[in-house]
């Protein structure tokens, strides 16, 4: 008999009233500008989408995007200085409202943008919702251009505009409200407490960063290009993704700013995804690696998410959401008797020593080159690492010829390693601070691990200790 | 005469022999650059017998600059434009890359290297001499090869003076007449060789310094004499038949091909031996047009001398090899001035490298031209002349520290003291010999 197994199940319940088959939406950007690409991008699999900003209609400038490969990659980041929809309302409303018959089972969210007054804006929440909107995004977060203008993060920046806008909309909506919070803050807590102060009903974190990506070492004009001249952008793609998961932590960490969260911000693959949802989002929207590779790319996402559910036993998303919040603490928590030290596990090491040079330059002189000979200088001290480059430079090498050499190059010892001992890195267990620079630098996974040496010590955080000392009758020593 | 003849590419050898290992497009270079993991102490510069400082020539390719990677690579070596095409990388940098102990490509080293020096050599190369003065002190460099070249660049960059003599109309020594043309073309050789003419060292060509009058002038004239005089003519067959005008050493053969025009070959081509060079001269004889090209090797495949990816080169391009196979004459024609094939006989091993004919065995084959290719004798005859200077097993001997031989005024690097190995170990030993040759002037002249 054949055992009926059951998928785990991706779909989201998003504040208590959007339902998507998956978590996985399409933020407001190039790829939801109409309804074709929607409509595509549904057939690929995305559970949902946030159209390209509503608003009064723009012009936009050419060139629009830049970015910055790294070592090879491209689009490592991505800066655009394109503004909101350049489609007449009317035609991105009927276009809404197509592809929400066609595919009602997928989420629709529609972005909004209008100047800061209370009927302008009761007008166009109520036109987005005629058209069947599931939700609305409150664009407060759009860094550039419309920003001067008194909309998009010239609101998101002032907490007052935000509860005030957010309670307009409120006024008008039946569905949804998410606000989209900007970046470019000291302290997003407050916007987001703003937002919920003003009745919002979710949030969406984080829009794009400030940038300027590059200059032309050629013509000395910043990138992009608008004839001779450029602005300053929005940065978004894999790069950012370390400052969105720092900043949804903020807000997820915040009783009176948290609310169901759609987590944005350099999210490329599965993986990035449930980092969002282990912080707490409901769901993920993804932009930029759309703008790379495709709407295809959301297969993996759900494929790839599926399986870790089923891997590690979850069910439904509910069943991890969240989970790590708990374990980002403040530094003052953390214990400072916990010790870890890097060991080199030598049959993978490959004898780069970039672990060697990076705990040398980098951190703090405790990898040494000393298992076969010259490891000390003269005076007992190790040799440092431009006295073993020296060393080496000195030393006359040959083509090998076995005619002329008669066997006189090889070395004649075993070696018990595919790397020769000499090349293979020690650590000083005694003098590692378990930083993980070297584990971080080496280009062999598993290679160098940091292993636990702090036996038998009870944890003490920073606070217990500066307690402890203020009150020396509780020291047990 | 002071200014060599300039010699532009024949297009027919050009295609002829298109270029074994094409050049790397900007791309490809700059994804295989980034692969570089930039070890410390790396030991690709180690496995260089220049020591090429490899990892932060190709971190330089990765950040486009381009001159700053170039300069990189002559600092150490003066020749990497045509080491990054002769080097046997395999067993050099390539061979050391950590890469192989991860399961992954050696980073291709050879094909990054030329290509910074590609761009350098394109955009004008020109060295910055550390030294503007002229500083006093002059030496002669006897032979116009690697070994010599890189010492004369070595001491030029110091501010002394240098004069190299050759006895060819074209510098370069092996570089320019016996590196196979599709790994180094002779016009590039030369090329690179201009901008060391561009450093200010002086060469001298159509005087072959052989008699003790010749030298007893150098020693007056100059400081020091540096010997890069490489090793001699290839040895003969000696067997009957050897003097036949089909009968062409290898070393003659390419060198013909490469600067003489000499572009055609026999139909079915017997080569003798199977080191690098024998490999190099069966190649050149597929690509001049031979139908058939048949390698002889008194011992078995394992006993070759050539590099193992040389000798895989040749199989896949259709050289046939024999054994056990000893040439016992060349058959001539029946007029006498042709020749019509080889006369050959198995040969067994008795043990301790002894050989010996098998008996009855000979068979002949038919060919109209055998080039031998069973290695360089050394230029004893010249060296035994030359004032004191010592030999061991054939070889100048030198204090390998700094290159002085027995007689403390002559130096010597490259083939005639390691008995034949790489451009880049002649490169090495000459650059090695000025810096201790630098040494004494700076005693002498202060």
């Amino acid at each position: 008999m054949v055992e009926k197994k059951t998928s785990p199940d991706i779909s989201v319940l998003f504040a208590g009233k959007i339902h998507s088959p998956n978590p996985f939406w399409l933020a407001s950007a190039p790829p939801t500008n109409c309804g074709e690409q929607v409509m595509r991008a549904f057939d690929a699999g995305w559970g949902g989408a946030v159209w390209k900003t509503l608003g009064e209609p723009i012009t936009n400038v050419s060139s629009r995007y830049s970015s910055i490969d790294w070592n090879g990659q491209r689009m490592m980041g991505l800066n655009n200085i394109e503004l909101i929809t350049d489609r007449p309302l009317a035609v991105n409303l009927r276009e809404i409202s197509e592809v929400k018959k066609r595919y009602p089972r997928n989420t629709l969210i529609a972005s909004l943008m209008v100047e800061s007054k209370r009927e302008a804006w009761h007008t166009i929440v109520q036109q987005a919702e005629d058209a069947g909107a599931d939700g609305l995004e409150l664009n407060f977060g759009c860094p550039h251009g419309m920003s001067e203008r008194g909309m998009g993060s010239a609101v998101g920046q002032v907490p007052e505009y935000t509860e005030m806008i957010t309670a307009w909309v409120k006024e008008k909506a039946r569905t949804p409200v998410l606000v989209k919070l900007t970046p470019n803050i000291s302290d997003i807590r407050v916007v987001a407490r703003a937002a919920k102060r003003g009745g919002a009903d979710g949030l969406s974190a984080i829009n794009t960063i400030n940038s300027i990506t590059g200059i032309d070492l050629d013509t000395f004009v910043p990138r992009p290009n608008v004839d001779g001249r450029s602005s300053h952008g929005g940065y978004c793609g894999p790069a950012v993704k370390p400052i969105a998961l720092n900043l949804v932590q903020q807000v997820q960490g915040d009783a009176d700013a948290n609310l169901p969260l759609s987590g944005i911000g350099g999210i490329s693959d599965w993986r990035d995804a449930v980092e969002f949802l282990l912080l707490g989002c409901s769901n993920v929207q993804v932009c930029t690696a759309v703008m790379h590779y495709g709407y295809r790319i959301v297969d993996d996402m759900c494929d790839g998410l599926a399986n870790w559910m089923r891997e590690k036993g979850f069910g439904k998303i509910c069943d991890f959401q969240g989970k790590s919040l708990e374990r980002v603490q403040e530094w003052k928590h953390l214990n400072l008797n916990y010790k870890i030290v890097a060991r080199i596990h030598e049959e993978t090491c490959i004898g780069c020593e970039l672990c060697y040079t990076a705990c040398w330059d980098g951190a703090h002189q405790c990898i040494h080159l000393d298992r076969v000979g010259e490891g000390h200088s003269g005076n007992g001290r190790h040799a440092t690492p431009a006295e073993r480059e020296n060393v080496s430079r000195q030393r006359i090498a040959m083509t090998p010829i076995p005619k002329l050499d008669h066997g006189s190059l090889r070395n004649g010892g075993a070696e018990p390693y595919a790397t020769p001992l000499a090349r293979i890195p020690r650590v000083d267990e005694d003098e590692c601070v378990g930083c993980n620079l070297c584990s971080l630098v080496c280009p062999v996974d598993g290679c160098i691990t940091m292993e636990r040496v702090d036996k038998n010590i009870a944890a003490e955080s920073w606070e217990q200790r500066v307690a402890n000392s203020a009150n020396p009758a509780r020291k047990c020593d | 005469m002071s200014t060599a003849p300039k010699q532009e590419a024949n297009p027919e050898l050009v295609a002829r022999f298109p270029e074994i290992h094409p050049p790397l497009t900007q791309v490809s270079a700059l994804t295989e650059a980034n692969r570089c993991l930039y070890c410390f102490d790396a030991p690709c510069i180690a496995a260089c017998p220049t020591h090429i400082d490899v990892p932060r020539f190709i971190k330089k390719i990765a950040q486009g600059n381009l001159r700053g990677s170039a300069l990189t690579i002559l600092d150490a070596n003066i020749l990497g434009a045509s080491c990054a095409r002769v080097c046997p990388v395999d067993v050099l940098c390539e061979g050391a890359c950590v890469m192989h102990r991860y399961n992954k490509q050696p980073i291709e080293i050879g094909l990054l290297q030329r290509h910074a020096m590609d761009a350098f050599l394109a955009n004008g190369a020109t060295i910055e001499l550390e030294s503007t003065e002229t500083r006093q002190g002059r030496v002669a460099c006897i032979g116009a090869g690697p070994a010599s070249l890189a010492f004369a660049a070595e001491l030029r960059r110091r501010g002394y003076g240098v004069t190299i003599f050759d006895s060819r109309p074209l510098p370069g020594g092996l570089n320019t007449y016996g590196v196979a043309e599709y790994k180094l073309r002779a016009s590039d050789s030369l090329r690179e060789i201009e901008m060391i003419r561009g450093m200010g060292v002086e060469f001298q060509f159509g005087e072959r310094i052989e008699s003790e009058e010749q030298l007893g002038r150098l020693e007056k004239e100059f400081d020091y004499v540096f010997l890069g005089i490489g090793l001699g003519v290839m040895r003969e067959l000696q067997i009957p038949g050897c003097e036949l005008a089909g009968v062409v050493d290898a070393l003659k053969f390419i060198a013909d091909y490469k600067t003489g025009g000499r572009l055609s070959v026999g139909k079915r081509v017997i080569v003798v031996g199977a080191g690098n060079t024998a490999i190099d001269a069966a190649r050149a004889a597929l690509r001049l047009g031979a139908e058939e090209v048949q390698m002889l090797y008194r011992r078995d495949e394992a006993s070759i001398s050539a590099f193992q990816f040389e000798y895989e080169y040749a199989k896949a391009e259709g050289v046939k090899f024999h054994w056990w196979t000893q040439p016992v004459a060349v058959l001539a024609s029946e007029d006498g001035r042709k020749i019509r094939g080889i006369r050959c006989v198995r040969v067994e091993s008795v043990g301790n490298g002894e050989l010996k004919n098998v008996l009855g065995s000979e068979w002949d084959t038919a060919c109209d031209m055998v080039i031998p290719a069973i290695g360089q004798s050394p230029l004893l005859e010249f060296l035994q002349a030359c004032r004191g200077v010592k030999l061991e097993n054939g070889r100048v001997a030198v204090d390998r520290a700094t290159g002085q031989t027995s007689n403390a005024k002559y130096f010597a690097g490259g083939d005639c003291v390691n008995g034949g190995r790489e451009v880049v170990d002649a490169v090495a030993d000459g650059k090695r010999t000025a810096v201790s040759v630098v040494r004494f002037l700076e005693k002498k002249h202060g």
